[in-house]
């Protein structure tokens, strides 16, 4: 499977001239000319390829079979063709075999629109089945405690067997029976209980597999979809956030090679959607006598521009915070005389992905803590007592876990954040941010990678993401001007901080870009 | 019905001389009729010496393909960069297919020393025996002939004083048909799901455990002993140029003399139908033939008179197989006897390729149908262009092997069909 860079072939693709590294597969060498042989069994993120689906059967000028294309190696001179009468017409049949037993029960499939049986079907455009027999029914099952299978819509292409036993390294899922009897289920004794079992339903190219938790949730037209980064750990997987109705309703991982391939966690996932969870701070709000007031965003912070107290006090930020909100609320510290400022970070347990060892859900249970290590912030086990008459400042820490008298008697008590805890209700002022996921921003992982993630949902009220309302604050007190697009938040931080320096928001492509980490010290591993 | 019966063309058994004598199954008799002859010279002689012979001798596989056996030992690596291993299939399972059950039942060590000869023609260190998880009984005759050949010092370390070492397992199927596609055997006896698998890589490059092997059917190994004791002009004495020797034959059906027999390979069809097998009973017509197991096309009463020759019936238009004929008589319900084959594939077939797992059993509801009387012209249609979609598309050969009966039975008996069908459209 190794692929030699050093030969180069070329070969004819539907009358397309394509030059590949020597070892390269038809079916590859077609995606550099721009042609998608369709395909079910083979998935470039899963190294066996049983080249059982026969869809991907292709000409080959010279062979007397149609020859599948995700194992058949290019070679020199070779002249495929894709678009033969031979070779739609043996699509033509996978299509009408695929659907002799399917129960074509799209109207209530949760893949309708994203299947790829759809799709081909679509394609093939054969209007009426020749079967006239009785459909086989096999049935739904339960083949974990949050993913359901609807055997009948099975293709049987074992892309899901094939990841758990050659990517996950647990042979938790076999085929079971054979023929036409055929059905994926666990292996007997065994529960599908990997960390990892998620993806299974990626990968699944039609609707038999369903993560209970998207179950007749969303028709996949009707949802909004967000390039996102996981919030769940360090790793900062890539993942695509399906949102409806301004919920986040599904979370798939979103392909990069240099940090989870085609994968994610199952934390990550669960964790994701809990964020739908609690009632938000949607305005502004003011102590009047002794009182919270919801006020407009421009006297909120005019208030507070008139109030906030100089000099050394406590302060906190959350590494669940944007690269840019961390940059601007240390650049607000600085202006008020605030030199420490710590973080809390939630550890938890590791699990690794045996066939891709850079996914890892990683102890680190925030994604943003190498970005404020960067800022100066300093991770602290719990947050220090408050001594009366103390400014206290926090940045998006959601103080939960505190008692209702936190920073009962401090001096001055700012609070930065989304949802309004017990603790959060002592502040004298509140304003409300947004999360990562109604803005556009920057994480950076564990190993400094700086990665984009874009808004996938609109904010409550009027939250904004805290590095507008902190320059905005900043403005107010005579420092810098306002800033009103992530770009540019992204560029004021990369001046205030060597490692991002040099580093353009435009540069920062699909893998991400790493950053100079080494004028902070990693979040230590406990 | 066990070993041969007498017979017109009798030519003096080779394979078969000692089936129905229970006595050839312990090792102290089998000496004495000139066991492990061949194993003596073999130890002696070099790996591409044996193979030589084996490929002068025109030996070709018994299996149903008959592949020259010689070409393939060839195809091993001759330097050695890790374990070779030789897979012995002994997974039976075409229908209608009875000799290798006869070999492993009356003259285990005579497959046992052709085990032993094939490793050392291609360097292997370890032989295994795949045998059909239903010969049970047999299995247990196999099990004691290879602990008394161990005991004696055919098998294991320093063989026959010889400096060279060969191990020899024998492993029982769970019962697939597919576990007899070499492929899907060597998966099976490694301990995955018996599916066959893409080639390349050949078993020759990565086979068992990922290691070059070698996968013989049981005839032709144990016809490997007498080869090299005698010679390849010797074996050659029978047969033809390109189908030379003599082939153990199953003969099934409407039959008065149903059972095995071993036949010069050449002799005419016809012939062993009517003079070996007596015909069909009662005075009875024959209407069909299925020559080779039930994987080949038919053929009718009026094309039996071909040489039975892996080329002679392939120019007639069907195969040799496994040379296990099944003979149909004039009151054989075509459609219903092609049903049958049909459920027996899709039975068996290992549900990877689309074609194959929705394909065979499709072909047999509708033979069903049309069997219960509900059947339309239009079913013939979409028989016949199922015919074309199971054929060439597929991992295996076992589509295929639908299509050869079901094609055939088409052609040759369509007022067969049309008569239940009744003229509906």
């Amino acid at each position: 499977m190794s692929e030699p860079a050093s030969e180069t072939i070329r070969l004819t693709i539907d009358g397309v001239e394509v030059a590949v590294p020597k070892g390269t597969t038809v079916l590859k060498a077609a995606e550099t000319a721009g042609i998608v042989v369709p395909h079910y069994c083979y998935h470039p993120g899963i190294p066996t390829r049983p080249a059982q689906c026969r869809m991907c059967l292709v000409e080959i000028e010279g062979q007397p079979k149609l020859q599948p294309s995700c194992v058949m190696t290019a070679g020199d001179g070779m002249n495929v063709v894709t678009q033969s009468e031979a070779a739609r017409e043996a699509r033509r049949s996978v299509i009408e075999f695929l659907l002799l037993n399917h129960p074509v029960d799209c109207p209530i499939c949760d893949a309708a629109g994203q299947c790829m049986l759809q799709d081909y079907a679509y394609e093939t455009g054969q209007l009426e089945s020749r079967f006239q027999e009785a459909k086989l029914v096999l049935g739904r099952d339960r083949i974990a405690d949050d993913i359901l299978y609807f055997a009948d819509r099975c293709i049987l292409c074992t892309r899901c067997v094939r990841f758990m036993r050659d990517v996950a390294g647990d042979e938790a899922l076999i085929v079971a029976q054979r023929g036409h009897k055929a059905y994926i289920d666990t292996f007997p004794g065994k529960d599908l209980d990997n960390e990892f079992r998620g993806n299974i339903v990626d990968v699944c190219p039609v609707g038999a597999l369903v993560h209970e938790d998207f179950l007749f949730k969303a028709r996949a037209w009707d949802m909004d979809s967000a390039p996102g980064v996981c919030p769940g750990c360090s790793n900062g997987c890539n993942i695509e956030i399906g949102a409806k109705e301004n919920q986040v309703v599904r979370i798939k991982p979103r392909y990069n090679a240099e940090v989870n391939s085609y994968w994610m966690c199952d934390y990550g996932r669960k964790h994701l959607v809990m964020a739908n969870r609690g009632a938000r701070i949607d305005l502004p709000l003011i102590r009047r006598n002794g009182e919270l007031e919801a006020v407009h965003w421009g006297e909120a912070l005019t208030w507070l521009s008139e109030r906030m107290p100089e000099g050394d006090g406590v302060a906190v930020v959350s590494p669940f915070e944007s690269t840019e909100s961390i940059a601007a609320f240390r650049a607000l510290l600085a202006r008020i005389g605030i030199s420490g400022g710590g973080y809390r970070l939630a550890r938890g347990d590791e699990a690794q992905l045996a066939g891709f060892p850079k996914l890892k859900l990683r102890a680190e249970r925030a994604p943003n803590a190498t970005a404020a290590e960067l800022f100066g912030f300093r991770e602290v086990e719990s947050l220090p007592s408050i001594a009366a008459g103390a400014t206290v400042i926090v940045a998006g820490d959601r103080l939960d876990d505190l008692p209702a008298d936190f920073a009962g008697d401090a001096g001055f008590f700012a609070y930065l954040g989304s949802h309004l805890s017990e603790a959060a209700r002592n502040a004298d002022v509140i304003l409300p941010i947004t999360t990562f996921l109604e803005m556009e921003g920057t994480f950076i992982n564990h190993e400094g990678r700086l990665q984009r993630f874009r808004q996938a949902l609109v904010p409550p009220g009027v939250a904004r993401p805290a590095w507008m309302v902190i320059r905005r604050l900043l403005s107010l007190l005579g420092d810098g001007a306002d800033v009103l697009e992530a770009e540019a938040a992204f560029e004021r931080a990369a001046t205030e901080t060597p490692g991002l320096a040099g580093i353009a928001w435009s540069a920062i492509g699909p893998k991400g870009v790493l950053v100079r980490t080494d004028g902070a010290a990693a979040p230590s591993a406990r | 019905m066990g070993f041969p019966h007498d017979h017109d063309l009798e030519i003096g058994t080779i394979l078969s001389r000692h089936f129905g004598d229970p006595k050839a199954r312990e090792l102290d008799t089998w000496l004495t009729y000139g066991g492990y002859e061949g194993l003596k010279q073999a130890v002696e002689m070099d790996p591409g010496e044996i193979t030589t012979i084996v490929k002068d001798s025109g030996l070709r596989g018994r299996g149903g393909a008959g592949f020259p056996t010689g070409l393939k030992w060839s195809f091993m690596p001759q330097e050695k960069s890790g374990p070779h291993y030789l897979c012995c299939n002994a997974d039976e399972s075409e229908p209608g297919a009875f000799k290798d059950r006869e070999i492993l039942r009356w003259v285990p060590h005579l497959l046992i020393e052709g085990c032993l000869i094939a490793a050392r023609a291609i360097r292997a260190e370890h032989a295994y025996i795949y045998v059909r998880g239903e010969y049970f009984p047999f299995t247990s005759i196999l099990n004691d002939a290879v602990v008394e050949a161990y005991e004696a010092g055919y098998i294991g370390r320093d063989i026959l004083g010889s400096g060279w070492d060969c191990d020899l397992t024998v492993h029982i199927g769970a019962g697939a048909y597919i576990a007899g596609e070499e492929t899907g055997l060597m998966s099976s006896l490694t301990g995955g799901r018996a599916e066959p698998k893409i080639k390349p890589p050949f078993p020759a490059q990565s086979g068992v455990f990922g290691k070059p092997t070698t996968v013989n059917n049981v005839e032709t190994l144990a016809a490997v002993p007498m080869i090299l004791i005698n010679g390849a002009d010797w074996y050659r004495q029978w047969g033809t140029e390109k189908s030379p020797g003599t082939k153990l034959w199953c003969c099934s059906g409407h039959l008065v003399r149903p059972g095995n027999y071993e036949l010069e390979l050449g002799v005419p069809l016809k012939d062993v139908i009517y003079d070996v097998c007596g015909g069909a009973p009662d005075g009875k017509k024959i209407k069909a033939v299925i020559p080779g197991g039930s994987s080949t096309a038919m053929l009718t009463a009026d094309e039996l008179d071909v040489p039975s020759t892996y080329e002679g019936l392939q120019e007639a238009g069907s195969s040799l197989g496994t040379a296990s004929p099944i003979v149909l008589n004039e009151d054989t319900n075509i459609v219903r006897a092609m049903r049958r084959i049909a459920d027996f594939y899709a039975h068996e077939s290992c549900g990877q390729c689309v074609q194959c797992r929705e394909g065979t059993s499709w072909v047999a509801k509708i033979l069903k149908r049309i069997e219960d009387g509900d059947g339309r012209l239009s079913d013939l249609d979409t028989l016949y262009d199922l015919c074309e979609q199971l054929t060439g598309r597929t991992i295996c050969v076992l589509a295929d092997s639908v299509v050869f009966p079901l094609r055939s039975s088409l052609d040759k008996f369509r007022d067969e069909y049309e008569a239940l069908i009744g003229g509906r459209a």
